[in-house]
């Protein structure tokens, strides 16, 4: 296999792999497009509702579209997933309404949705942390003799923590059905690859003793692949494998973030050209499997659910003061039980 | 029907227990299977539970807590060992950022009922970060409950409890009295009761895991030589704190000292103190005082005699609260 398995070229060109490849119907095709043009959508919106005020933050995932739909459509319903903060894509694949991650950019809650109804935890905002959580959910899943996988995302800076390599160590020792899903957007806010690596990141998989894969990360139909390869294998029980999504971030890290301050217009350029929605749009509109009127009838849904989204959004209610105290503990804890009647004697006093 | 046995034992005992009786109790931790832990809790279960339920892990604390977390998200209730309370920092950040949080992150949706099992304290004349007292990171952290037996009755049902506890808990084993035998049979005061283990008049000693011994040799002391009555009160729980049983006690002593072997600056024994003299105010009749360790480092083991609160040192404390 090539050093970067890619099945769709930048201009739209369908390639093939010996190893790893995927047979898509029209139908599928169209969804996957519809997927990524939905999500950057989302995306663009959530960013301008921050730059209004209606967000305290938001991390872009543009020009992650196809790493995270491609994963995202590649699990089944009872493998389980977790997220960074910037998983948006995934979320949508995984039936999580875009409202709800809104909510927690809003500072309406830490949290938003229920993981199990989902099966997609909630993001952990300390970077790494979730991978291990991911390897012991692994290992429930061995426990239970269940036949399904877990998948952890992270990004190219968390491959510097301690806690994803002794993830990569727990899960390789206990043959955990986990599939460690790295979007290397280049970027780590300001700190470039070479802060964090010598070597490709995929390459790391070997010393911990599994499988690693470098996949174009902006080509759905390479990433959808080898992600059902990874799933596959895992729960198949071969153990974990790591796939690196090699992708770029083209906007900020966050809305707080200002990228001019140290990375050159060039480089995006360079990018730009490697579109992960434009190549899908020329492969459909070329192989005849979509028209021009499929395509305007997208966009129309995308804008219908950019005004939804803003709508739902400024609609959010600020939780009262007294949810504060509410779910600390799942028993009764009898210092948050004095401490929460003193707030509402106070605020009540008002 | 009761039965002597050491702290160890009955911790011993609680594991093997709650295994049997709930399926989904995992015990976790560096060492903890084939050789039984390095003081031996958890000996024989591996042999009764195997490789699924007696996880001898990677020597990773973080991979310790982390995963627990995530077998906790599976359905599982993971015990987990930290080897010694000074190796409990590379978990550190799963455990407060984490662990404590996750049930407020997720709007109460999600429980993690993880018991963290971690032998504390000095007195056994180990090397550096074997002796810490590390109570004090974990009950500044909300979402943790915090709690220490110092015996062996105490050890096998509170531990029994919080295992069953859907909360995450700190579960701080006195390591120097893994050791002292006791009775185990029936307790009556749930996980978050303080106890008053030795009744008296004069003085209230607060104190809790390896101290509760050394304040009870002291007011016996006191009370053979100088005919002081101390009342001890063994806390037990140290996040939630049972105040109603300590102001009942200050308000009948009028003097109090808290008694621990962490450093006396921003312990647990400062929050004491506060809510003692915020609440018992016209009832003290001179300053709360606390006994514990000075603002250094564990010391070299030929040291810690002196680093360590003693008999003479709390009845020290005890002499000048009663203007002696």
């Amino acid at each position: 296999m090539a050093e970067l398995l890619q099945l769709l070229t930048p201009e739209g060109e369908r390639r093939h792999d010996d190893e790893i490849d995927v047979q898509v119907s029209g139908e599928e095709l169209r969804g996957l497009f519809r997927d990524m043009v939905l999500v950057r959508r989302f995306d663009t919106e959530a960013h301008a509702l921050q730059r209004q005020g209606e967000l305290g933050l938001w991390p872009p995932l543009l020009g992650q579209e196809a790493a995270q739909v491609g994963a995202g459509r590649a699990l089944n319903p009872d493998d389980f997933v977790f997220p960074t903060y910037r998983e948006h894509g995934v979320a949508w694949c995984r039936g999580v309404d875009p409202v709800r991650l809104l909510a927690l950019f809003r500072g309406v809650t830490h949290g938003g949705y229920d993981p199990a109804e989902y099966n997609f935890a909630l993001p952990t905002i300390v970077i790494g942390d979730q991978t291990l959580h991911a390897v012991g959910y692994a290992m429930g899943v061995q426990r239970d003799g269940a036949e399904a996988a877990v998948m952890s995302f992270f990004g190219d800076g968390a491959s510097s923590q301690g806690d994803v390599n002794e993830a990569f160590v727990w899960a390789a020792v206990h043959d955990a059905p986990v599939v460690f899903f790295c979007q290397n957007n280049q970027w780590a806010i300001s700190q470039p690859l070479s802060r964090q690596t010598r070597i490709p990141l995929y390459r790391r998989a070997e010393g911990f003793g599994f499988p690693g894969i470098r996949v174009d990360g902006n080509d759905v139909l390479a990433v959808l692949a080898v992600t059902r390869w990874a799933l596959a294998r895992a729960r198949a029980g071969h153990g974990p494998s790591l796939i690196e999504a090699f992708t770029y971030r083209m906007g900020a890290h966050t809305t707080s973030d200002d990228p001019t301050r140290y990375r050159v217009e060039e480089e995006l350029e360079q990018w730009r050209l490697k579109d992960p929605i434009e190549r899908v749009r020329a492969y459909l509109l070329r192989s005849g499997a979509a028209d021009a009127a499929f395509v305007t009838g997208l966009e129309q849904e995308a804008d219908a659910l950019a005004q939804r989204l803003r709508k739902e959004c400024r609609a959010l209610p600020d939780p009262p003061p007294q949810e504060m105290f509410t779910h600390i503990y799942a028993e009764p804890h009898a210092l948050v039980t004095a401490e929460s009647a003193w707030w509402e004697e106070y605020l009540g006093d008002d | 029907m009761t039965e002597l046995l050491t702290l160890a034992g009955a911790l011993n005992r609680a594991l093997a227990d709650a295994m049997q009786e709930d399926g989904t109790v995992l015990m976790m931790g560096e060492d903890v299977g084939r050789l039984g832990g390095v003081f031996r809790v958890t000996d024989g279960l591996h042999a009764t539970f195997g490789d699924a339920r007696v996880i001898d892990t990677p020597l990773s604390e973080s991979g310790i807590i982390g995963t627990a977390i995530g077998l906790a998200m599976r359905g599982f209730r993971p015990v987990c060992e930290i080897q010694f309370d000074g190796f409990v920092f590379p978990a550190v950040d799963q455990i407060t950022t984490q662990l404590a949080k996750h049930h407020f992150r997720s709007d109460g949706r999600t429980r993690l009922p993880i018991t963290i099992r971690i032998p504390f304290g000095g007195g056994i004349g180990a090397v550096e970060h074997h002796s810490e007292s590390i109570e004090a990171y974990f009950t500044h952290t909300a979402g943790l409950r915090v709690v220490t037996p110092s015996h062996a009755r105490d050890g096998y049902q509170m531990l029994r409890q919080a295992i069953d506890c859907d909360d995450p808990v700190i579960f701080l084993e006195p390591k120097r009295r893994y050791w002292d035998k006791a009775e185990v049979g029936p307790v009556s005061e749930g996980l978050f009761q303080a106890r008053i283990v030795r009744a008296g008049t004069d003085a209230t000693l607060l104190c809790y895991g390896p101290m509760v011994r050394t304040c009870l040799e002291a007011a016996g002391v006191a009370d053979e030589e100088d005919q002081v009555s101390l009342e001890v009160i063994d806390l037990r729980s140290l996040s939630p704190l049972d105040l109603d049983t300590i102001f009942d006690s200050v308000r009948r002593t009028g003097h109090c000292v808290v008694v621990h072997e962490a450093p006396v600056f921003a312990g647990l024994g400062a929050e004491l103190a506060a809510r003692v003299q915020q609440e018992c105010f016209f009832d003290l009749e001179a300053p709360v005082l606390r006994v514990g360790a000075p603002h250094a480092p564990y010391p070299p083991s030929k040291l810690e005699r002196f680093y360590l609160p003693d008999v003479n040192r709390i009845l020290d404390a005890v002499d000048t609260v009663r203007g002696m």
